[in-house]
């Protein structure tokens, strides 16, 4: 599988080029946030803000209204918990075109719990005017920039660093998922960094014989993709939904809610972080201890069938572990 | 009809704006009346005398809300018109504590940027002239209310208007308890750094907020070192001396962006307040009081 570094750097760089409306704020976190390239290339539209979130954030709201684009940095967490009224009232009451870029979401934090978040799109997606975005891959992060143009309104976005994978041919769409496999006895339906993941889950829950229909969401809100519910509506077990966030709020609860307002009777499997803090470690070991891996997929599957289906771990596509790119494994975070 | 603001003289706007909202408080037995009597001469010379910003044609009147900006709302509108054409060389300004959004109005009612009779739907289910004011009323086009955001939005939109190459100053009213905010001091520290002269804050240092005296709930003296250590231009001046105030506003930019903590006295023009000292930021009037208080009116 093919991996690529610096992704998001490169390809806002490239999209950039003939925008100056499109301005970058950081706080204090522009290696970690892979904006260096931005950073060297386009000196000034590279707004250093400092550690302080609350003003970055109302600052970008003002350069909003004076038609500028502000694309917003720092850590995922930091973006929402450190200051989400700042978030509703001076970016998306005005319905303001700033795009808050949460690096290092939840596993992929290595860095503990006060740098992982998990609750991010439970809690942004409440936010009137918020689109929210995640990303899986090299595909996703490339047509994000582009995807951005057509959203008329501030925009919450997971953004991945490091080594990305490179899952899809296609860009992108807004409020529409991926369908990566069909099949009819089980839908799984991922997001982010699970969606590697549950390819591989799938990739062996098939040459055991099960047939199963995955999908991959990046548009969290809105979500009105009936290709999903369809899918689920027609599958003989119902659904699992895989995500690198808590189960309450996220990706589950928003199938969850979806099929609830269509009358969908159909069972909900929820893997993602069982409401509780995480702590330090490497994204592999997380998703392991947090059960939001490959393997917890299919012993999740194995229930739903019950029925051992003898899938070990080295049956399963070879791990490729993740680099980081010089910086960010110099700083730890 | 048009009224041009270099025909008012600020210190009758200011009493004028008090009478306004006095006659308000005692006609729904409470309101914001301190900060009127604090701000009326901030606001007067700002409107007469410090902003840049064009007359209006007419007095406008206020609108029927028409829901929260969003994607799909082509209606929604800020309330920024009250203030003039919105042109690159003339000055912005930002209401940060909302609660002062009754004297905003009183004050547009004086200077002829609101219909007088506008004033009266303060309040009212519907409108948009609401107790606490939002990017939609009269005067506003940012969301203050929650304190210590405007400065920070002020400041996104001085270095955008630099960037653009506009010469108009953006002016952000502050009341001293939002010192206590962390964000006021992220701002000013951005604001020094990316030398955002075309800012101006006023500080109403009327020493009052929710609770009571600022010394009672979370004192911070002295304000002016630490904006000066912060590299702000900064001034303490009578707070209730209009010429002082403009002087001081109307000088030349030099790289720093001026903090003006203006002294004032919240019960000013009105003796009979100093009985509700120290709650002041919300006063309830008792029918037994009300005479008073039209007493006082009358004396204004």
């Amino acid at each position: 599988m093919q991996r690529e570094i610096t992704v998001y750097d490169r390809n806002f760089c490239e999209w950039a080029k003939d925008k100056p409306e499109v301005v970058a704020l950081s706080a204090d976190l522009t290696g970690g946030c892979e904006l260096r390239i931005f950073e060297k290339t386009y000196p000034d539209r590279f707004y250093s803000m400092g550690i302080a979130e609350q003003n970055m954030h109302s600052f970008a709201g003002g350069l909003a209204s004076e038609g500028f684009i502000p694309f917003v940095h720092t850590f995922a967490v930091f973006i929402y918990r450190r200051s989400f009224d700042q978030i509703s009232m001076s970016i998306a009451h005005p319905n303001a075109k700033v795009r808050l870029i949460g690096s290092v979401p939840g596993v992929t934090s290595p860095a503990g719990a006060t740098h992982q978040a998990i609750d991010d799109i439970a809690i942004m997606r409440t936010v009137p005017n918020m689109t929210v975005i995640e990303c899986g891959d090299v595909a996703d992060v490339e047509s994000f920039f582009p995807l951005t143009e057509e959203i008329n309104g501030p925009v919450y976005a997971r953004i991945l660093r490091g080594e990305v994978p490179r899952l899809f041919d296609s860009p992108m769409k807004l409020d529409e998922s991926r369908v990566l496999n069909q099949g009819k006895d089980i839908v799984i339906v991922s997001s982010g960094v699970c969606t590697e993941e549950a390819m591989r889950a799938v990739d062996a829950l098939q040459k055991k014989g099960l047939s199963i229909q995955h999908m991959h969401v990046t548009c969290m809100k809105p979500f009105n993709d009936m290709k999903i519910m369809e899918v689920i509506s027609d599958s003989k077990y119902g659904v699992v939904t895989l995500e690198n966030h808590s189960v309450i709020g996220g990706l589950g609860s928003i199938v969850a809610d979806k099929m609830a307002e269509l009358g969908i009777g159909k069972k909900l499997y929820k893997i993602g972080i069982q409401d509780e803090y995480m702590h330090g470690g490497s994204k592999l070991y997380l998703m392991k201890r947090y059960k939001v891996d490959a393997i917890s997929v299919i012993e999740t599957i194995e229930g739903i069938v019950d029925e051992k289906l003898d899938i070990t771990e080295a049956m399963l596509a070879d791990f490729h572990f993740e680099l980081q790119n010089a910086e960010t494994r110099a700083l730890g975070v | 009809m048009s009224i041009s603001k270099k025909n008012l003289d600020p210190y009758q706007v200011a009493n004028k704006i008090r009478k306004r909202v006095l006659n308000y408080v005692i006609n729904n037995k409470g309101g914001n009346l301190s900060q009127s009597c604090s701000s009326a001469e901030i606001m007067a010379a700002l409107y007469t005398r410090i902003m840049n910003i064009t007359d209006l044609e007419e007095p406008l009147m206020p609108k029927k809300f028409a829901g929260a900006p969003s994607a799909t709302n082509k209606d929604s509108f800020t309330g920024d018109d009250y203030n003039g054409i919105k042109g690159p060389e003339y000055d912005r300004f930002y209401l940060s504590p909302s609660q002062y959004s009754i004297v905003l109005y009183a004050t547009l009612a004086e200077v002829g940027r609101m219909v007088p009779v506008g004033f009266d739907l303060y309040g009212k289910d519907g409108y948009v002239i609401e107790h606490i004011g939002e990017s939609h009323s009269p005067g506003m086009d940012i969301n203050g209310g929650s304190l210590g955001q405007a400065i920070s939005q002020a400041a996104g939109v001085a270095l955008g208007r630099k960037l653009k190459g506009e010469t108009g100053r953006n002016v952000v009213f502050l009341g001293d308890g939002e010192l206590q905010l962390g964000q006021t001091w992220e701002a000013v520290q951005a604001m020094v750094f990316y030398k955002l002269d075309n800012m101006i804050v006023i500080v109403d240092q009327n020493g009052q907020q929710c609770d009571g005296k600022v010394s009672d709930v979370m004192d911070t003296p002295p304000m002016e070192g630490r904006f000066e250590a912060f590299g702000a231009r900064t001034y303490v001046v009578d707070g209730h001396n209009c010429d002082a105030l403009a002087a001081i506003a109307n000088q030349k930019p030099d790289g720093r962006p001026m903090v003006i903590l203006a002294r004032t006295n919240p019960c000013q023009g009105m003796e009979v307040l100093e009985e509700k000292a120290p709650t002041l930021h919300f006063i309830r009037l008792q029918d037994d009081e009300i005479p008073k208080y039209k007493e006082c009116y009358a004396q204004l």
